[in-house]
Formats: C-alpha cells, structure tokens, sequence
C-alpha cells in the first residue's frame, strides 16, 4: 500500500470514529450520573436533520453544528422530565426517545432528500497542513474533529479531577448519600442529560455535515446503539473511550477496504460487520464480569425520588 | 413552581386502566397540535387518522390483519419485560423467523401436505428462539447487555435476508428483482372470506389467552412477576434469573418468529429485503400500552394498528406524509410511560418549597 492510499484509510477511519466518540462521551456523562439513556439514536438523527436543514437553508455548516447539538438537547427534555421528574422507567422511556426521534426526524427531513447538502470544510493551517501525510491527519481535519478530542481530555478532567465531577460521580454512584449531603440529584441528573443530548446530537450532525453531507432516512444507522456499547467498552472512561472509538472506526473502514481490494465477500456482510464487532466487544468486556461491575455506576438506571 | 411527586398508600386501581386512555386522549391532542403545526386541518386529518379506519368492513377486516403480528409480538414481550428481561430485537427475531419458515416453501416447493404450513410455523418459531437465544445466552454467560446485543442482532438479521433475496435465495424467474419465489396457495395461511383476514389471528388470540392464563395461574406467571418486581426475594425463593431469562428469551423469541412466518405466508407471500413496517419495534409500545398484560395487550395492538391505517388513509386524502404514524407512536409511548406515574404517585404541583414543606406536613 503506498502512502496516498494509507493516509486516505486513516483520514475516513476519522470520520467514521468522530461521530461515535461525540456521542458516546454525552452518552459516558449522562451514565456517570446515573442515568441510562437508550434515546442515543433518536437524539443523533435529529442532531443529523437539524444540523442538514439548517446548514442547507442558512448555508453555514457552523450553524448546522449548533442546530445540530440544540436539536438533540431538545430531544432529551422530555426524556429528562419523564425519567427524572415523572421516575418513569428509563429503559422503556429511552426506547421511546429513540422511535420518537426516528419518527420525527423522517417527517422533518422528507423535504430534504436527495438535496445536496453543504459540507463542513476541513481546517487549513498555512505551512503545518502542507506537511507530507502528517499535515493533512493531524492539522487538516474539520473542527467537530479537533473538537471531539478536546471534549474527551475535558470530560475526563472534570469528572476525575474538579469537585462538580466528584459530584457527579456520586449522585451516579450513591444518590441517597449525595442528596443527605445536600446535592440536587435532579439538577445535577438534569445537566447530564441534556449534555448528553447535545453530543449526540453532534455526533447525529458530523454525519449529515461531514461524513455524507446528505439526509438520508435513519441515516445513522444503529450509531447510536453503537456509542452505547462504546461506553460499556471504555468502562466509563473517557480515555479508553477514545481509543475504543478509534478502534472501532478502523475496523468498520478496513472491511470497506477489504471490499475495495475485490475480495468476493458480499456487501451485505461487511454492512454488519459493526454489529457483530459490537457483540463480540460487548461480550469480551462483559466477561471480565467482577470487574465491569465495579466500573459501573451504582445508582445507574435507578430513578430517585427525593423523601422529605 | 415546580412539580412534586407525592406516593401513593398503594397502587391507585382507577388509573391503572385509565392512564392508558389518558395517554390515548393526550396523543391525539398533541396529534392535532402536530397537524396544525405542518399546515394541515387539524380536525379533518385527526378524524381520518383515527376515525375512519372503523368506517367500513374492509379496513375493520385490515386492522386485523395488522395487529394480528403486533399481538404475537407484543404478548410475547409483555411477559419478557415483566420479568424485567429487555428483548428489544423483536424486529430481527421477526425477520429470522420468516427467513427459517421460508425455507419450506423455497427448498421443497413441490411438497403438498396438509403438514406443509403446520411445519412452515413450527421452522418460523424455531427460528424466533434461534436469534433469540443468543442475547440469552451472551447474558447468562458472559453478562454481556440483552438490550444492545439483541438490537444489533436486528441489523444482521435485516442484512441477511436482503443477501439471501439478492442472492442464493432469490427467484431464478424473477427478472432479478430481489425476491424469492412466490409461495404456493399451500404455503399461506388460510384466509377466511374472501379478504386478507386470516388464519393467523386465531394463532395471536390463542397465544394471548395462553400467556394470560400462565402470567395469572401458574406458579410459572407467578416467578416472572417475582423475578421482575423484586429479583432479591425472587433468589431467596430459589427461582433462577438465568434460566428466567432463557425462558422469556425463548418464548417472546418464538412469537416473534411466528408472527415473522405468519406474516410472510399470508400478506407478503414471499420473501423480500422488507418483510415488515417496524413490527418488532411497534410491539414494544404494544406491550406497554397494554400495561404488560396479554389480554391488555389485544387492545393496544388493535389501537396501534389504527395507526398504520390512519397513517394510509391521511397520507392518500391530505397528503400527510406516513412518516406521520411513526412519530404518533413515539408520542403515544411518551404519554403512557408519563400516565403510567399516575398510577404509584399523586402529582402536586407547587408555588415554593416552603410550601411543599407544609403539604408533606
């Protein structure tokens, strides 16, 4: 393989590793709080629809990334007010979130099929991105890339290392003791939430904004289900979640190329190869099983009501 | 101003039936306001939408026909979740029960027995439990999540029968649309006038009142309910999770591989990549409407078949887009979790927490 051919693999293993970190870092917060959100998927095709619709009619990518990330944070909200406010149950609730979001982001986008859609422009950085290969992989990505990364080393340092992610953790850990001590688990789940929302709903608009610049029905695919196995895989944290998204963005791009190289393997199988990647991911962490369940947040999935 | 969740002495029996009417009542409201708010007149699209699918024997035949899979389906998992077990990938045990079921009417076309769809049902739930019992057992063994392994399984399913109708499966006669071969008048269901009402309702009423006797009757319901409500108690008891967790796997797995052949032997009539319009996933809000309760379940299934009727029906008269049912459905699981709180708490809505203080006093 020579060189040209090597840095195009590795810049579409970006692209398709992007759209799951985002998501799947709002997904690692809201979890860290306590709270299971299955709605991942909705809130990322309505993050893909907003973010297509209104960098179509405004014309500026950037505000498509913004649309896209209020779209999904929208979304959240009455995910938020039945799970956190009504302690309805959050797997049947999340599940809800996601038809609701599929459903609705059909309706909306059907106007936009088959529309071309603007792309989100790669940084150029005069003098670095002209550097032979490294140049164009390191400093000629899109922002949401750059963006991506950032959002990790910050989640990781303000969930490890500030006293609001000592907070978070423990209302995700033990809610009965954080709220003795006085911390509003509601709010604090709350927040989480509607984080969570957000980055999935920026991940949602890398995919309509820079991965196929198009809207395409259900155009995410089972991402979202994805990012969710992800955050299991990083054991909630932010590191490993990088390189588990990494890591996954490679091997759904090299079975591509494998297709590309015409070895007689019908397409339909490479298609699933991201499922199967993700049960067999999901099986191998899983049987480490006194471990997994130690990174768990105790208090996930539990709804809490406050006694007075 | 803020709301307060206030609990109830015990379960309120009066909102256990009504909350689901409230849910039904509140998502036709927020229908409306969604009509309105796409330019459409609201009142004429709500009447078309829910109303007319009654207004003649045909689309009363019709509705049937599409609740008939969303019964199976949905019995099977109202027992799933009551267990507190999540089969979410309804959908591609559907898919690989078709898939199984098919291969009598593909591999041995010249077979004619009375036994040739009695043999076609029972491959279709095999195949059910077959995509079923693999997020069983990845839990049970390797604690690996039942929700994300039995979805993704939903994909690979999806892929491999569009592979199969694309490829090795597909109709040699057929002018290579992706397709397999038609099946044969011995290999449908049998039709009951002369409509698409058929067999398979009798089989989702059957299967219905089966699980509502075993969730009420037998010391099997009353495991599942214990396992669910309280799995503590239900360990000192000496039920095991894992072998509840195989056990609801298989059945809900088995009912939806019926529904997948039952669907495929009679509407369809053959193999192609779409078998279904979200069946397995439409089950799921089936379940809950139905309060989880198989006779509950009957009634829900019915409602939601509306849907898909009223979601025909609206897109043909207003031009409202089918996309339309999708988001009533995700609407109306929104309200029915949000109404089933009503039933364990008393909402109080109120001014300050000084004041919330005194009405706890």
């Amino acid at each position: 393989m020579d060189q040209s051919a090597l840095l195009a693999v590795l810049l579409t293993i970006v692209t398709a590793s992007t759209p799951l970190l985002l998501a799947a870092l709002g997904e690692l917060v809201t979890e860290r709080a306590g709270v299971l959100n299955l709605g991942v998927e909705g809130m990322m095709v309505m993050g893909a629809v907003a973010g297509f619709a209104v960098a179509l009619t405004t014309g500026s990518p950037y505000l498509g990334i913004v649309a896209a990330a209020a779209a999904g944070a929208l979304l959240a909200v009455p995910f938020g007010f039945l799970t956190l406010n009504l302690v309805a149950n959050q797997v049947a609730t999340g599940l809800a979130l996601t038809l609701l979001g599929l459903g609705l982001s059909g309706l909306i986008g059907e106007r936009f099929v088959g529309q071309p859609g603007v792309r989100l422009a790669k940084l150029h950085i005069p003098g670095l991105s002209d550097i032979p290969f490294v140049g164009p992989l390191f400093f000629g990505q899109d922002i949401l890339v750059y963006l991506s990364i950032v959002l990790a080393v910050l989640v990781s340092w303000v969930v490890f290392r500030t006293r609001a992610g000592l907070i978070l953790r423990a209302v995700g850990d033990n809610h009965a003791s954080a709220h003795a001590l006085g911390y509003s688990v509601v709010r604090v789940r709350w927040m989480a939430v509607l984080f969570g929302g957000a980055l999935a709903g920026l991940g949602g608009g890398y995919l309509s904004l820079a991965y196929t610049p198009q809207w395409i029905e259900n155009m995410t695919a089972g991402r979202g289900w994805i990012a969710l196995a992800l955050v299991v895989f990083s054991s909630w944290l932010p590191s490993r979640l990088v390189i588990g998204a990494y890591l996954f963005g490679a091997v759904t791009i090299l079975g591509f190329f494998v297709q590309g190289l015409g070895v007689g393997v019908p397409a339909q199988l490479l298609s699933s190869l991201p499922y199967i990647v993700t049960i067999a991911a999901l099986v191998v962490i899983s049987t480490r099983r006194g471990k997994a369940r130690a990174d768990t947040p105790a208090c996930l999935g539990q709804p809490f009501v406050p006694d007075r | 101003m803020r709301i307060e969740l206030e609990k109830r002495p015990e379960r309120s029996a009066t909102m256990a039936w009504a909350s689901p009417l409230i849910a039904v009542m509140a998502t036709v409201v927020t229908g409306g306001l969604i009509f309105a708010a796409i330019g459409k007149p609201p009142l004429q699209a709500l009447w078309i939408f829910f109303l007319e699918p009654f207004s003649s024997l045909w689309s009363l035949e019709e509705l049937v026909v599409k609740a008939t899979p969303l019964i199976l389906i949905g019995v099977g998992l109202s027992v799933a979740y009551r267990a507190n077990v999540w089969n979410i990938g309804a959908e591609g045990q559907f898919t690989f029960g078709a898939l199984m079921g098919a291969i009598v009417p593909i591999f041995f076309n010249s077979w004619q027995s009375p036994l040739t769809l009695v043999v076609m049902l029972a491959l279709g739930i095999l195949g059910g439990m077959i995509w079923a019992a693999i997020p069983a057992f990845l839990k049970i063994k390797a604690g690996a999540n039942e929700i994300l392994v039995s979805l993704m399984l939903v994909y690979v399913a999806q892929l491999l029968l569009d592979w199969l109708v694309r490829g090795p499966w597909r109709d040699p006669k057929g002018y290579n649309f992706p397709k397999s071969v038609g099946f044969e008048d011995w290999q449908t269901m049998p039709v009951f006038g002369g409509g698409r009402l058929n067999l398979g309702i009798v089989l989702a009423l059957l299967a219905a009142v089966a699980l509502a006797i075993l969730m009420r009757r037998t010391m099997k319901g009353f495991e599942v309910r214990v396992l669910g409500e309280a799995p503590r108690a239900g360990r000192f008891a000496g039920f095991s999770s894992d072998r509840m967790t195989l056990f609801v796997f298989l059945l809900s797995g088995g009912l939806a591989g019926l529904a997948g052949i039952v669907e495929v032997a009679s509407t369809v009539g053959q193999l192609q990549p779409n078998i279904s319009p979200g069946y397995g996933f439409t089950a799921i809000i089936v379940a809950f409407l139905g309060r989880l309760d198989p006779i509950g379940v009957v009634v829900a299934a019915l409602m939601l078949a509306v849907s898909y009727l009223g979601g025909e029906a609206a897109q043909v008269a207003l031009g409202i887009s089918d996309k339309a049912a999708r988001v009533f459905q995700g609407v109306l699981l929104f309200w029915v979790l949000a109404c089933d709180t009503l039933i364990y708490y008393r909402l109080r809505i109120v001014r300050s927490a000084s004041a919330a203080e005194e009405g706890a006093a």
